[in-house]
Order: C-alpha cells, then sequence, then structure tokens
C-alpha cells in the first residue's frame, strides 16, 4: 500500500482531516498528501471559539492546530480556499471550485457538519442573525457586538454551544435570553440533573433562560428584531445566535453512492462502503466496540481518534476504532468533563463534593456507562479508568463523598 | 521574551522563544514533536504532558487542582510534570528547560 508515488486527497482540513495527515505521514505514507478546506484561514481549534475565543476576543493564529512550517516540513500540501464540489469515483478524481482537479489513490472525507438554520418564518430576512461553526462566524458576530449599542442577545437553541455562546457574550457585558424548544436545556445530551444545574449556574450569572420556547417567527424592523414563539411571547434581538445543531457535511458522498445513516457509514478500520475511501470525525456514523452500538459524535476526541486510526490502516497496520468517548464544555466557572456515553443507562449515582464540585455515574445495572465530571478532574480522570477496567463499582461507597475514589471498586473484572 | 528549551524523545534540544500565551501554543508553533493540545489549552485532554527540570520547577510552578487530577490520566507522571497549557509564556519563566513526556 505505501508507495511513492500515491496520492492521498483529504476533504476537509480541521481536527479529522489535519490530525489525518500528520498520522498518515507519520505511518510512513510517501506518496503525496492533498488537504483540502474551502475555509481560507490556517486550520484551527474549533472548540474555543465559543468559548476563550469568543470571550477574550483573541487572534486564531494563537488557535492553530499545526504552525503552517509543519505543514512543509511534513510535505503536506495544503489548500485554502477551495471547494471540493464534484468526485469522479470512476476515474478517482475530485473537482474544485476553482475549475482545477486532482486525482487520487486514498480519498478520505473529513468534511465534518456546518450549522443548521431551521426553517423559522422570517429568519432569511432576520438583522444580524448567526450561527456559529468557524472562525469567520465569530469575527462576524464581533463585528455585529461592537457596533450593537443595546446589545440584546438571543439565543436560539440550549445545547452546548449555545450556551457557551450565552456565558462568553454575558462575559462582555450583553443582555442575553437562550430560547429552548425542549422543556429543558442541554435535554438531547444529558439528564435533568445537569439541565437544571447548568440553569441555575446560567441564571446566576444573569443570562435568561426561557424553556418550552419553540419560534416561530421573526419579524425584523430596522436593526431589531422580534422573535415570537408558539406560545405567543415575544423577545427583543438586535442580535440573534442560531445554535440548534448541525447537518452533516455528506452531499458529496451521497452524491457518490456512499453508505449513509445519519453520517457516512464507516467500518473498524474507518473505510466507507468503498474501498479506497475513507471517512472521519464528526461526519460518521460507525461501531462504537465498548457500547456496542452504531453512533456518530461531535468531538475533538472522536475526530482525532478516527484519523489515526484511518492512517494506521492505509498505511496496512490493520487496528480497529475502540476508543473511549470523551467531551468538554467549559461555561463560566464550570468546567465540565464528560467519559463515555450515558444512553440506555437506567441508574445513578451522584457524588457530591462541594459547592459546584460533583460528578454524576450512569450506570446500566451494574455496568459503569458514562461519568459526568463538574469541576471534578479526579471523577473524570477514575471514571475513564474504571470505563476502560470494566470496573464493578460499590455505589454506596461512590455516593460518600468521604471515601477515597480509589476504594470505591468491588470487583476488576477483565479489561475490555 | 522568555528562552524555553524543549527536549524532545529525550535528547534533542529545541530552544524556542516567546512573550505571551501559553507554554502549549508556544510548542506547537515552534513544531515540539509530542505535543499534541489536543483540547486547544484547556486542561482536558492531557496531550501537553512536559517534565519540569528539578531547577527550574519553582519558577515554573505547581499544577493546579484539575492539572493534578487530568496528569493521573498519564502512566509515566513524576512529581515535576506539568500539562504545558497551563503555563503562561512570560519573563517568569525565562531559561526553562521541558522534557516532553511522549516520544514520538
Ligand atoms: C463552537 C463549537 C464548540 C465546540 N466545542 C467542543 C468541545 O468543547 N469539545 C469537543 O470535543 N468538541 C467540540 N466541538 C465539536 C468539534 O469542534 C468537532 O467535533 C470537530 O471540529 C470535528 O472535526 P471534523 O474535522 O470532523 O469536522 P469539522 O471541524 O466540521 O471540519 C470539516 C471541514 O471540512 C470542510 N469541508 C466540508 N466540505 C468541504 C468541501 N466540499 N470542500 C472543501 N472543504 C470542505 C469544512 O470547511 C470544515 O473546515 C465544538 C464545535 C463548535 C463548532
Ligand atoms: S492542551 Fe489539552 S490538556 Fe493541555
Amino acid at each position: 500500500m505505501i508507495s511513492d508515488n500515491k496520492t492521498c486527497i483529504v476533504i476537509g482540513a480541521s481536527h479529522a482531516g489535519v490530525n489525518f495527515a500528520f498520522a498518515l505521514r507519520k505511518e510512513g505514507w510517501k506518496g503525496a498528501i492533498i488537504l483540502l478546506d474551502k475555509d481560507k484561514a490556517t486550520p484551527y481549534h474549533r472548540p474555543p471559539l465559543s468559548k476563550k475565543y469568543l470571550e477574550l476576543e483573541d487572534s486564531i493564529q494563537n488557535n492553530l492546530l499545526k504552525s503552517l512550517e509543519s505543514y512543509e516540513k511534513d510535505n503536506i500540501s495544503l489548500s485554502l480556499g477551495k471547494e471540493v464540489i464534484r468526485i469522479d469515483k470512476e476515474n478517482k478524481m475530485i473537482h474544485l471550485s476553482d475549475g482545477s482537479s486532482h486525482t487520487y489513490d486514498v480519498l478520505v472525507f473529513a468534511t465534518g457538519a456546518r450549522a443548521f438554520i431551521p426553517p423559522i418564518q422570517g429568519i432569511q430576512k432576520a438583522k444580524n442573525i448567526f450561527t456559529l461553526r468557524n472562525a469567520n462566524d465569530v469575527a462576524n458576530i464581533r463585528k455585529a457586538f461592537h457596533s450593537s449599542t443595546d446589545k440584546n442577545i438571543v439565543v436560539i437553541g440550549g445545547g452546548y454551544i449555545g450556551l457557551e455562546i450565552a456565558a462568553s457574550l454575558k462575559k462582555l457585558g450583553a443582555n442575553v435570553t437562550v430560547l429552548e424548544r425542549e422543556k429543558r436545556i442541554l435535554a438531547r445530551v444529558t439528564t435533568p440533573l445537569l439541565s437544571n444545574f447548568f440553569t441555575n449556574i446560567h441564571e446566576s450569572n444573569g443570562v435568561n433562560i426561557y424553556v418550552n420556547k419553540r419560534v416561530t417567527q421573526i419579524k425584523s424592523e430596522g436593526n431589531q428584531n422580534t422573535l415570537v414563539c408558539s406560545d405567543g411571547s415575544a423577545h427583543i434581538a438586535d442580535i440573534i445566535i442560531v445554535g440548534v445543531g448541525i447537518k452533516v457535511n455528506l452531499e458529496l458522498a451521497a452524491e457518490i453512492g456512499l453508505h449513509i445513516n445519519n453520517g457516512i457509514k464507516v467500518d473498524t478500520s474507518t473505510k466507507t462502503s468503498e474501498d479506497a475511501i475513507y471517512a472521519i470525525g464528526d461526519c460518521t456514523n460507525h461501531y462504537n466496540k465498548i457500547y456496542d452500538t452504531n453512533v456518530r459524535l461531535e468531538s475533538v476526541q472522536n475526530a482525532v481518534d478516527q484519523a489515526k486510526v484511518a492512517a494506521a490502516n492505509i498505511c496496512g497496520k490493520e487496528i480497529e476504532y475502540d476508543a473511549l468517548p470523551w467531551f468538554w464544555s467549559d461555561q463560566y466557572d464550570v468546567k465540565l468533563q464528560i467519559v463515555g456515553l450515558p444512553q440506555g443507562f437506567d441508574n445513578s449515582v451522584v457524588r457530591n463534593e462541594g459547592d459546584k464540585k460533583f460528578s454524576i455515574w450512569y450506570f446500566k445495572g451494574d455496568k459503569l456507562l458514562a461519568v459526568d465530571a463538574i469541576n471534578n478532574g479526579k471523577s473524570y480522570v477514575l471514571g475513564t479508568k474504571f470505563i476502560k477496567a470494566n470496573a464493578i463499582i460499590d455505589k454506596k461507597k461512590l455516593a460518600d463523598p468521604t471515601t477515597n475514589l480509589k476504594e470505591i471498586i468491588k470487583i476488576n473484572t477483565q479489561s475490555r | 521574551m522568555a528562552k524555553i528549551t524543549f527536549i524532545v524523545n529525550n535528547d534533542e534540544k529545541i530552544l524556542v522563544e516567546g512573550d505571551s500565551g501559553n507554554v502549549m501554543q508556544l510548542a506547537v508553533n515552534n513544531n515540539i514533536a509530542g505535543i499534541d493540545g489536543d483540547c486547544g489549552g484547556v486542561c482536558s485532554c492531557a496531550t501537553c504532558h512536559v517534565f519540569v527540570a528539578e531547577k527550574d520547577f519553582e519558577k515554573v510552578g505547581k499544577a493546579g487542582e484539575i492539572e493534578l487530577e487530568m496528569l493521573e490520566l498519564e502512566d509515566y507522571a513524576s512529581d515535576f510534570s506539568r500539562l504545558c497549557c497551563q503555563i503562561e509564556v512570560s519573563d517568569a519563566i525565562d531559561g526553562v528547560e521541558l522534557t516532553v513526556a511522549k516520544e514520538v
């Protein structure tokens, strides 16, 4: 497989694509590596965009995934500002927005996702309305923020990203309201306990959190928007941030007939339904070995780990993707760290270790599935170790914060 | 301006300079192998682990609470371990020597 004159083309130069390109070189790929993205900026970290980067008005130069020189050093052709518009599978060729084309031996989809725009009446005509997925979005939000006198901001959607944006803009001095359609924020991703905790954190910081608010219409006049909800309530905003989730970038993959089911289907080596085509990161639907289920994850962990697996397999080293998922979110002085997937839990234990410091442990029967750790690195780290070791935990001891976490294991069954 | 020496793969010494930001980003900007910085510098991934030279440890200072806890994810952490995204680049750390924990 490793040959001097083969070409590997990667569509998407973000967490998945960039890590893949460097891993491929490290695994011994001698041929060309072409890394393409329609985004013009040198590839950067996405998570800070809604957090520190937004709040501190930082420069993207301080948030690069890799320095520009490292691409040169590893002989990776980084081609930015170019969109792949068509793939010719038969001739193994990709066509770009600038009219050029390239042939490949191996093609990797690292196309990720884009922000979803909900079909709300009047949304197209709304003033100063933004989504947040890339650095340019932040630049636009900042510009609008600084030219706004009222700084009345409504965030549609109380997911992690929406809440992080709310926290960051609040710290910058805005009046922030979050409108959530479900009966609690974070409904799709976590349990009521954590939803409540974050509601309180936001409210005590002066952010209005309104739930059961389905925005049905946006009326705009001058620089003023009025968001009308299905319950008849109206909310005024001069800036609107839409944070209602994402849409996977899979049109190109669908066009060439790759198997798709809530993401591009890949096997444990990250290969798609076509032999020379792989897919990694947010755009994939993959099998998770630890949870014996198919998932599509939106996380840096998954992007980075799949990138490494793809690179190894393309270079002939047969390894399986078997990573344990992890994730984080930072809001105000709260650091949330999550390990594992709680889906399907039937009981949970809360370990309360003080003000804004606790952890929630999710089980199915006695099997530990996931841990949410709030300002609590120890629970996160030990949770990681326990899940990996398939440890059986003494739940009584776990719930008692005076016991040492290291002493809560009942039996250490065979590692997974 | 701080001059910082990274020791990579336990032998190669690389001298870099910086005056702001954190040490992880400085390392990434200077292609220091073994510093990945997957979480972007928020103490969530432990892929920026360094050993501070004993003589410099006081200068650099001790790890914070969550940082110390995160270091437990690392099998080879020592008393001189730090997650270098949590170290500010400033004159205060001029001249320090950091050994990158992950060999590549
Ligand atoms: C604001 C924000 C905060 C986040 N916070 C966290 C967090 O705290 N923790 C965490 O783990 N994760 C977080 N995430 C998620 C994390 O950023 C993603 O999981 C990660 O970026 C996925 O990487 P990826 O490379 O798969 O896809 P993406 O980052 O989506 O990158 C895909 C790239 O492909 C390019 N592309 C797509 N189609 C084409 C085409 N046809 N031609 C050329 N280029 C194309 C796009 O321009 C894009 O740059 C956050 C995401 C956002 C937006
Ligand atoms: S960069 Fe992630 S912990 Fe330092």
